[in-house]
């Protein structure tokens, strides 16, 4: 059982442990899973997060980053004062856990609808995109020589990839062909600046408390390449979860996230964002088709997935609004 | 020719079933799982019903911004292949309108909840 590999491998390095208890899957696919379990101390139990590839399962696929580097962007994001678990462990062979890291377990909500609706946020929302904007500018400004080898990314290279996708599904979209064209004629090459974007910084890869932002989540999309990528992604309608007039998260405003990031000492390109936005609505469309293809020909024949395939028309509906405006 | 009742009338009482009578007593990840198995069928209810007046709209709106007939995936294709290649784009008379009119219809289908589809429902 886990519990027993667990409790073996963090009695071997964190002095007093004396085994695990509670461990439960949070996620997980074929290739990757989130546990999380809390270390029987004398002095107090408490909770840790075990992200892993089973044994079996080395590479990582396609895009990720691979969890090494996963392992090694949270530290040096925890290091910087950056909300951030702290890595406690990463797995060796004779754990016998396959590849991965254990880090702290941090309190909090991932929920998006929770964050946007329950009490106990209420005074965080207020002060979230501004607050974001700051840890979004430590993200982009950490020390490169720290950093692991991930891949380098581009708006041409991204526009190239979506359209790969979507061409594989053989489904025409009218929609999405105006936003690939859109996107194509407006590349706007080269970013000046390249440095470390998170790849999938929006709700449930952070975590929030009452107090605001306590962690960052989730560094498998981690690459280089232009910064204005992660405040188009947050900004995204998808992630507005209904609150469709505020587009950082359904909780704030451009302004503020970029009156955050400016805070700390970055430049945001508004334009830039915009175009960034309008990439990452595609993504997303783009993505719930993948889901799709996967419900069809893959072994996981589930509802939810065939019902995320579903959810590509209301990117459709965002891509004409940012694209076609009808007024009003 | 098939009897009654109706695959839509079929559809609509046994989700009526499960809202009702079994979501009450179902727990945890399935109780999730159930909400969603709900929609699906709601979305299928919602497909048969509307489905056919859009995609015959639809089809007509295509026949006339690209002078050609045939099925409707292959209309569909073509005009992507259009817009691809430039030529057609948002200037070209009727085609944001098609692509408003379409995807309102698939939104009605698929998310009728979503805020967005909403917000344009009261703008037009």
């Amino acid at each position: 059982m886990i519990e027993e590999q667990l409790g073996r491998c963090v009695a071997a390095w964190y002095p007093g442990a004396t085994g695990v208890t509670g461990a439960a899957k949070l996620s997980g696919g074929a290739s990757q899973e989130t546990w999380t379990f809390d270390v029987v101390h004398a002095s107090g139990n408490f909770g840790a997060i075990l992200r892993r590839a089973p044994p079996g399962y080395g590479a990582s696929p396609g895009r990720a980053a691979g969890l090494d580097a996963e392992a090694t962007l949270m530290q040096l994001a925890h290091d910087a004062g950056l909300p951030s678990p702290r890595v406690m462990h990463v797995l060796k062979p004779e754990d016998d856990l396959g590849t991965g890291f254990i880090m702290q377990r941090i309190e909090g909500e991932t929920i998006a609808r929770k964050i946007l609706r329950d009490e106990q946020f209420a005074k965080a929302r207020p002060i979230l995109a501004r607050q974001l904007g700051r840890v979004i500018a430590g993200i982009h400004g950490l020390p490169a020589e720290k950093q692991p080898k991930l891949r380098e990314m581009s708006a041409t290279k991204e526009i190239a990839d979506l359209e790969r996708e979507y061409r594989s599904f053989d489904w025409p979209r009218p929609v999405f062909e105006l936003a690939l064209r859109w996107l194509r004629e407006r590349d706007p090459g080269p970013s000046k600046e390249v440095t470390l974007v998170h790849g999938d910084f929006r709700h449930g890869n952070l975590i929030i408390g009452p107090d605001g932002v306590r962690a960052v989540l989730d560094w498998e999309l981690a690459h280089f390449g232009d910064p204005m990528e992660d405040l188009g992604w947050i900004c995204v309608n998808s992630w507005r979860f209904g609150e469709i007039d505020k587009p950082v998260g359904g909780f704030g405003s451009r302004e503020e996230l970029f009156a955050g990031y400016e805070e700390a000492g970055r430049k945001a390109d508004p334009d830039r964002v915009m175009f960034w936005e309008v990439m990452g609505t595609l993504r997303w469309g783009i993505m719930c088709c993948g889901m799709m293809q996967r419900f069809r020909k893959g072994p996981d024949h589930s509802m939810e997935r065939a019902m995320i395939g579903r959810r590509s028309s209301e990117t459709e509906i965002d891509l004409l609004r940012l694209l076609a405006p009808r007024g009003g | 020719m098939q009897d009654e009742p109706t695959p839509t009338e079929l559809i609509k009482a046994v989700a009526d079933f499960l809202r009702n009578e079994i979501t009450p007593v179902i727990k945890g990840h399935n109780a999730f799982k159930l909400r969603v198995g709900i929609n699906a069928l709601d979305l299928v209810t919602r497909q048969l019903t509307l489905a056919e007046g859009s995609d015959a709209a639809e089809a007509g709106r295509l026949k006339e911004l690209l002078g050609a007939d045939g099925p409707l995936i292959e209309l569909n294709r073509s005009l992507s292949d259009k817009i691809s290649k430039g030529g057609v784009d948002l200037q070209t008379p009727g085609l944001a309108e098609h692509l408003w009119q379409t995807t309102m219809d698939k939104l009605a289908v698929d998310q009728p909840n979503y805020a967005s589809y909403k917000r344009e429902l009261g703008n037009k």
